[in-house]
């Protein structure tokens, strides 16, 4: 029996339609997917990245953004099943991260560091290539994934993956690479408002986090949008502090 | 148009000699760069020929273009083709396609929110860079914003990508300086040459908190 539940499936799969309009964001829909996936796969953390200019993988966005998290993430730009799945272009399950050590080092010691014992990978194909990587950790051994549920979300990082072309324009390959370039720097502009926060109100790098996006939320704001206008302004930068 | 203030000219020699660079590297027939001053404003900085400056700055006369567009949505505009499609930048493709040009890539220089400026490549014949194009297209880009903060102080620009850290480092040391990003930016890549440390190094410290930066330091 499967783990995943269908109804919440086809919720996502909704979602994913509703957000091919106009005011499209790149960003907020990755991250949007990695927080529909973790709460369709039980116990687990879900991250996203996305391959730049050089293909090198960089890290987009995830379910939770703390900071060792966040290194679980990173470390995978130069080592671990991410490439693995971006270079195949096939799933990489790995249901013991114990047993993973031999393999990527680096990377399993930031996991099992994290409190994550299992990762399941998997490649975003778009037509003939793969862009990137969606990576589900998983709490405990095994991860909760069974074969049904590998195919499932498999098949919700491609529906992922098409979300990146905005129909209309699918046929042409400027707009993935322009959308792709607006993404990647939508994550800087973030990480710099962390630090900006961080600083101005003397609190951690994550404490900042949360002050940014309890502020996007309670007034129903774009993540991005809000952490462009704390970096715009000492002002904007001070009323963070009022809730 | 602003006119750049005299000062940034060995900048400008340097970003000229790379739009030059670019136009015998890339399939592109010109290649122009524009700078935010500090008044929000795009001016012209550099170009590789005469055609590239007058197609450059024709955006910032009209007000339009993909160059105009680039900085302010923050992500390339790609156009293969100005007359193919419906015209996005109907006075300026007019005056491109005069000109003899049939495409312009227009690639924001950017660090996150820091908005440097924008450089642009035309061609005379119509078409898409390539994978590998696009590739060194985009270096060429990352070549600018290291010149453009570092402004010459010497070795080989290195190109901003980084760990998370210094992005969030950098984001402390605005606030630090009480200036702007790109600033900021300038003075952990100074430290980094002065000093002889890993960018990755130095962020780690100033996020860690034992290595902070102030205005007179």
């Amino acid at each position: 029996m499967t783990t995943v539940s269908a109804e919440r499936l086809s919720k996502i799969f909704v979602e994913v339609a509703d957000t091919l309009v106009d005011d499209f964001d790149l960003y907020d829909f990755l991250q949007m997917v990695t927080v529909r996936t973790a709460s369709l796969v039980g116990a687990s953390t879900v991250g996203l990245l996305l391959a730049d200019q050089r293909g090198t993988l960089r890290f987009m966005a995830a379910s939770d953004e703390q900071t060792r998290i966040l290194e679980a993430f990173q470390v995978q730009s130069s080592e671990g099943p991410c490439i693995d799945a971006y270079r195949t272009a096939e799933p990489v399950l790995t249901a013991d991260l114990r047993k993973a050590a031999g393999r990527w080092p680096e990377f399993t010691r930031h996991a099992l560091d994290a409190g994550f014992r299992s990762v399941h990978t998997f490649p975003m194909r778009v037509r003939q290539e793969v862009i990137g990587a969606l990576n589900v950790f998983g709490n405990e051994i095994g991860g909760n994934f069974d074969d049904t549920d590998v195919q499932i979300v498999q098949a919700l990082t491609d529906v992922a993956a098409i979300g990146l072309l905005q129909e209309r324009l699918v046929r042409r390959g400027e707009v993935l690479t322009e959308q792709l370039q607006s993404a990647l720097n939508s994550r800087i502009v973030i990480e710099q408002a962390k630090g900006a926060i961080a600083q101005a109100q003397g609190v951690s790098i994550d404490a900042a986090f949360n002050t940014l996006r309890g502020y996007a939320r309670r007034n129903n704001r774009k993540l991005t949008e809000v952490a462009r206008e704390v970096l715009g302004s000492p002002g904007a930068l001070a009323a963070l502090s009022e809730t | 148009m602003t006119k750049v203030p005299e000062r940034v000219d060995p900048i400008a020699a340097e970003l000229s000699r790379l739009c030059e660079h670019a136009v015998s590297t890339l399939p592109a027939t010109g290649a122009g760069l524009s700078v935010m001053t500090r008044d929000i404003q795009l001016g012209l900085l550099a170009a590789a020929d005469p055609v590239s400056e007058r197609l450059e700055e024709l955006q910032f006369v009209l007000g339009e273009g993909p160059c105009v567009d680039a900085i302010a949505e923050g992500r390339p505009v790609l156009v293969p083709n100005l007359a193919a499609g419906p015209p996005r930048w109907p006075v300026y493709a007019e005056a491109v396609l005069d000109a003899g040009m049939k495409a312009v890539f227009a690639f924001p220089l950017q660090i996150g929110a820091a908005r440097l400026g924008v450089i642009d490549f035309f061609r005379a014949g119509p078409g898409q860079f390539s994978g590998i194009e696009l590739k060194q297209a985009f270096a060429f880009a990352d070549e600018a914003v290291a010149i453009l903060l570092d402004g010459g102080i010497g070795g080989e620009a290195q190109p901003i990508a980084g760990p998370i850290e210094l992005f969030q480092a950098q984001g402390m040391v605005m606030v630090q300086l009480g200036g702007t990003l790109a600033e900021a930016m300038a003075r952990i890549r100074a430290y980094a040459y002065a000093e002889n440390r890993r960018l990755s190094n130095i962020a780690h410290d100033i996020v860690a908190r034992t290595l902070r930066f102030d205005r007179d330091g």
